[in-house]
Order: structure tokens, then sequence, then C-alpha cells
């Protein structure tokens, strides 16, 4: 070990594998991860979810699994959870659409209004 | 790198793992394997959480679910429900961390929420064997600070002005101890960590190095840069084996990654450090002992003067500290002196690890600021007394310290006022004694332990304890007098006045306290040949009473002597308490409780 900034940045680099373990509470992002989900192709949506989540370095964001939210001809699904904001249900998800769900709305607090159970339904 | 969407953090401290969470752990391996998640979860293996009572015990996290009590097979409803479905196993959760059938977070847990966590910080929450995980969490950023941008004396000052006490026993302000090192002339100087942790049922240092190594590590090389050392030892039991091979992993990765060595940081600092494997004699864990044992010579204390201070190691100023003491030190760094003096009372600043044992619902390991009382933590963070029992004494500081009765629950916990109350703070041992608990019989328990520990070096304690062994064993035997009474209390004064080294001087605490506060059980043992709590064999009689007894013929046939006579049906049954072993099996078959003891 040369220097401090060397120790910064190995610290930087090993926060990612324990970012986890800390108390975020900040935004919640909630995978329906039972059967349904699952079989509908929940689990790369996850993935997606998480690499962005730590790609992008944001800090107090989880990404956490539920079981049947209900609708399940809507799988994949999850929703944002945000302290004083309402809930968002995202449906028909994939990869693609839950990285942009990232870059949007966790990122830039803009609801991506079209992917939306509100949208979906109407 | 790879990401993982959940970690399963299984307790690796010694508690657990003689529960078997080696094989939990184990078990998720497989299993996360088979069901392909292993791309996705990852298993962690921490140190203690403290809440041994519940062990062993497996968090799974980003959701903080803390399972307890887990057997192997558990695991796999847990990887199957949880990890695959993402269903919390309520079932299988700590009974506590549940209300109104939701799950709370850990913290808000009664055992977490009074504790604070400072020498323990990382303990539970990383896995020891990975320096990184340590660096992650601030790890060696205080060394790194000090190296670079502070001199010996402004780290010394701000140790000095944190108001830091020593964690091992006496309570000696830390600061001052580094500064007398600092200042001793000398051309080679040590510093020593003290891990010869050997009161009975206290387990905080062990803890500390085998959940959070790498902080004995940078503390100790902020110490020696501080006071002028280039080597460090850290002597600790052979009867610690995963803490020794924690920290021996932890030494071995800090010397790869240039964190002991020469030039550390690029500096002119270097420091390099050995373990030393202790055979655990009590003794040992007295500070000139444990020098002599670390020489390899034999484990007996100096008489002090010269203090480690000015001759220790090798005749060289040595500065020699406890684990939990060392444990702290990086967070004062990297938090202030102010930060870490804004907790606690007065006179003692900071937090306190307590092992907490004997008669208690949540046996483990907790942190709580001090200035905490008696009551909050017995209560509060330990869950009470077990069966709705009374409370009726603290053990604190081992076979040092004393016995605090109910009277002084509502103290808070400091040095001072556990030195007034007659105990000390010792290493941390907290052993609480209810109803059943025998005053007499206790401590004779500490008694003997001392008697078989003590090094045979001086007089008083050598000869002195086991005189008052055997005169304790004459009050339990019922042939005790009321001059055993006067004698004992005189030779306690006697060998606590001179005795060579603090395990003399502090052997006779668990007599004196126990003969100050509970004078009355002692007198019942003399005078009217009883024991109150039922303990001591030798004063006790069982007994029918000839009301309850229902004729029924359970205790007869239970008695092993067959000391008790009576016809089924027909008569009252009656013991004979000349061939009466007292085994207790006939009070407890008894359906009616038409047996009683006294």
């Amino acid at each position: 070990m040369k220097s401090l900034e060397e120790l910064r940045k190995l610290r930087k680099d090993s926060l990612d594998q324990v970012d986890m373990r800390r108390s975020g509470k900040g935004t919640r992002i909630v995978v329906g991860m039972a059967t349904c989900g699952i079989s509908a192709g929940a689990r790369p949506v996850m993935m997606a979810l998480v690499e962005e989540v730590k790609k992008r370095t944001l800090q107090d964001v989880t990404v956490t699994q539920t079981g049947c939210i209900g609708a399940c001809r809507l799988e994949p699904m999850f929703e944002v959870y945000r302290a004083g904001e309402e809930k968002v249900t995202y449906v028909h998800m994939d990869g693609e659409k839950a990285k942009r769900v990232v870059a949007e709305h966790i990122v830039n607090g803009k609801v991506v209004q079209e992917y939306t159970i509100g949208a979906y339904e109407k | 790198m790879e990401l993982y969407r959940s970690h399963i953090l299984v307790c690796g401290g010694t508690g657990c793992v003689s529960s078997d969470s080696l094989k939990i752990e184990e078990r998720f391996i497989d299993l996360i394997e088979k069901n392909d998640l292993k791309n996705e979860a990852k298993v962690v293996k921490t140190g203690c959480f403290g809440l041994c009572e519940a062990g062993p015990i497996v968090i799974v996290y980003p959701e903080g679910a803390f399972y307890s009590q887990l057997k192997v097979e558990d695991v796999d409803t847990i990887v199957s429900e949880h990890l695959v479905k993402g269903r919390i196993v309520t079932d299988l959760l700590y009974k506590e961390s549940i209300q109104e059938g939701e799950m709370q977070s850990i913290n808000d847990v009664g055992f977490y929420k009074k504790q604070e966590r400072v020498a323990l910080r990382n303990c539970g929450v990383i896995n020891p064997e990975v320096i990184e995980e340590y660096i992650a969490y601030d790890g060696y950023e205080a060394l790194g600070r000090v190296l670079t941008d502070m001199t010996p004396e402004e780290v010394i000052q701000i140790v000095k002005d944190s108001g830091l006490r020593g964690r091992g026993g006496g309570g000696f302000p830390t600061g001052l101890k580094w500064d007398f090192t600092a200042k001793a002339e000398g051309d080679q100087k040590y510093v020593a960590c003290n891990a010869d942790e050997g009161d009975p049922g206290a387990f905080m240092d062990r803890s500390v190095l085998e959940g959070d190594p790498h902080v004995i590590i940078e503390s100790m090389a902020i110490a020696a840069y501080a006071v002028g050392a280039n080597k460090g030892y850290v002597y600790i039991r052979a009867e610690y084996p995963i803490a020794v091979n924690r920290l021996q992993i932890a030494i071995d990765q800090a010397k790869d990654m240039g964190l002991l060595g020469e030039n550390i940081f690029d500096t002119d600092f270097s420091f390099d450090m050995e373990i030393r494997l202790g055979a655990g004699a009590f003794v040992c864990g007295e500070e000139t002992a444990l020098i002599n044992s670390i020489e390899g010579k034999r484990g007996m204390p100096r008489p002090r003067p010269p203090f480690p201070a000015v001759k220790g190691i090798f005749n060289k100023p040595t500065l020699l500290n406890n684990v939990e003491t060392y444990a702290n030190v990086p967070q004062i760094i990297l938090r202030g002196a102010e930060w870490f003096s804004s907790i606690g009372t007065e006179k003692s600043k900071g937090t306190k690890v307590f092992a907490l044992g004997g008669k208690i619902n949540n046996t483990g390991l907790l942190e709580i600021p001090m200035g905490t009382t008696l009551r909050e933590a017995i209560y509060d963070v330990g869950g009470g007394i077990p069966n709705g029992k009374a409370f009726k004494a603290v053990q604190t500081g081992g076979p040092s310290g004393g016995c605090i009765p109910a009277a002084h629950i509502d103290t808070p916990i400091d040095y001072d006022n556990l030195i007034e109350l007659g105990s000390m703070m010792g290493s941390g041992g907290m052993i609480v004694m209810d109803e059943d608990n025998c005053m007499v019989d206790i401590a004779r328990f500490f008694l003997d332990f001392t008697v078989e520990e003590s090094c045979g070096k001086c007089t008083p304690c050598r000869d002195g304890t086991k005189r008052m062994l055997e005169m304790l064993d004459k009050i339990a035997a019922g042939t005790g007098t009321v001059e055993d009474l006067t004698k004992l209390q005189t030779l306690a004064k006697t060998i606590k006045n001179a005795s060579l080294c603090g395990l003399g001087q502090t052997a006779p605490n668990p007599v004196l306290s126990t003969l100050h506060y509970f004078m009355d059980e002692y007198e019942a043992h003399v005078h009217e040949k009883r024991c109150p709590a039922g303990v001591c064999k030798a004063l006790l009689n069982y007994m029918v009473i000839d009301e309850k007894c229902k004729k029924c013929g359970i205790c007869a046939a239970k008695c092993p002597v067959n000391c008790i006579s009576g016809t089924k049906g027909k008569t009252v049954y009656h013991i004979d308490t000349e061939q009466c072993i007292k085994c207790n099996a006939c009070l407890e078959a008894c359906p009616f409780d038409a047996i009683k003891k006294g």
C-alpha cells in the first residue's frame, strides 16, 4: 500500500461487494419472483436491475424480490418504492426495459409511464 | 466484478460453529449451486452476531431477514422459498423480529436496540477472511491518515482526549499508557496485544478476533507509530483456534498488501507482527506474566515497577493493551476524540462489550454505552431471567470481580460505580444469578477457579486462597463456625494487600462482595445449617408433605437408592434422610408438588 489514494480506490471498488448489507432507506425495487414471475422471465429482469444499479454506483437503492403480486398475467413485473412517493408498478418487463426504468425513473426521477400498470390497463 | 442480488451471512463465530453453522454454510453453497443461483446469491461467513442464544444464525440481505436456531434441513426451505421464490420463511425467523406478522429490521429487535457497536461494528457484517470487506468499511483509513498526516504526539493526544480506558481489567487511561511508552528510553520498543481472555464465560475478545481481525492489526500499527515501535506481538490462547486462524490469515493478507512490513503508505514507518500462543493459564492474562510467556519463560508475574512501559518484553519499553481497547482506536481516529467522549459517563467514555451468561434469556454478546444501567442490560437487552424467576445478583469482572445484588440493579455501569459496589469492570463477563443460586456456592466456584489458576509464586495467593476455599467448603458442608466468617474476611483483606499481582489482589473479591451483600445467606449456613437457595447438598433435606401426598408411589419408583417407603394407594410416602443422596429425582417426578427440600 503506497498511498491513501490507493487505499480509497480499493475501498470504492470493494464497497460494491458489501453495499447490500448497509441499511438502505432510499429506493426499493421489488421484483415479483414467484413461479409465475420466474417462468415469465423475472430472473433476467432482476439481474439486469442489479447490474444497472451497480454500474451506475447508485447509493441507497436495493433490489429485492417478493412473491406473487397477484397479477400473474402481467409478469414479469416489479414495483418501485420511494419515501413520500406513490408506489409505481411496472409490468411486462424485460432486461432492456428494466435498464430504461433505472435510467429514467431511479436516476432522473421521471416515471416511465408507458410501462406502468396504469398505461397497460387502459 | 461479479454481481449478486442476495448475500447470505452465516455466523462463523465459535458459538454458532459449535452448533453446526459450518454444515449450514456448506448446505447453502451446495443448494445454491444445484438451483443454479451461484451467480445471484453469495454466501459470506462472518463473525459473531452477538445473539448466541439464538444460534446458529443466518441473515439474508437485502431483506435483512434474521433466521435463528437453524438446522441443516432448514436450509432447503430457505433456498427454495426465500432465494428462489422470494418468500421470507417467517417460521424460521428470530421470533422477536416479527411483530404483528411483519418482519422488522434487526436493529429494532430488543436485543440490538439499546446497543451501540463500536468495537463490534464489523462483527457479523463483514467476512473476516477477506481484507477488501474490511477496507470497504473504512478499514486501514485511520492508519493511512495517521501515517501520512499526523505526528505521533498528535495521535497520543487524540487517544488521551477521547478518554478511552483499558478494556481488559483495571481501566487505566489508554492515552497515558501510550504516552509513558512513547517517552520511555530505548532503542527498541514493542507493542503487544493481550488476547489471553481467561474469565469463565467471557468471550468478547474472541469475538472481535474472529469477526474483525484486521482492526487489531490496524490499531496495533497505529499504536506502534505513536510509541515508536516496529514490532508487535499478539498473545492469544491456543484454545481459540478459529480466532488464531483468522488473525493469521489477516496478518498474511495485510503483509501481501503492504499494510504490514517496510515503508507502509510509502513512509519511513515499518511494522511487523506475530502471534504468540498461550497454553491457557489464567495468570498469563496478567501483563507481566504475559510478557514472561512471550519471552518463552514460565508464565509468572514480575513485581511492578518497573512497568512494561519502561521494561517490558525483553526488558524493552512495551505497550500492552487489550483486544477490545485496540478495537476502539481506529474509530476514534476517524470520528474524533469528541465523538468518542460524547458517549458514556463523565469518567468512563465510549462503549463496553459484555458477555452475558448465566440465568438470562439472551445469552450472548452485547455492546452498550457506558452508563447504561444493569437493569437495561439484563432486562432490555438480555431479555430478563428465564422461567419467571427472581433476579438475585449479577457477577461482573469474572473471578476478580464481585456480585452486585438486586438492590443496585439501577446503577449505571461504569468503571468507578462497579468498584464502589465492590466489583469491577474486568474484561466484561456478566453472569446473572436468580433465586436458585446460592451465594456461598458462587463464591466457592470462583475461588476454586483462582486456587487452580494461582501460579504459586507468592504465598498470600498460593496458600491464602486455598485456606479461604477450605473455609468455604466447611460452611457449605454445614460445619462452618462464626469464627470462620471473621477469619474469612481478615484473610481476604490480607491476600488483597499482600499478593504480588492482579490475580491474587482481586481473587478474594467474589467472597468479600458476597459476604457484604449476602451475609444472611452465610449466617443461615453457619447458624441454622440451612442453604436458603437449596443448592448446598450437605444442608438439604427432602421431605414429603403429608397433606399433599396422593400415595401414588411415583417418587419411590424414581428413587435410585430406594430410600422412599410407603404403600401405593394406602399410606403416605416417607423419605429416609439418612440414606437420601439428594439427587432431586423425587422432587422432579412428583406430579403433585408434594415433595419439598430445605
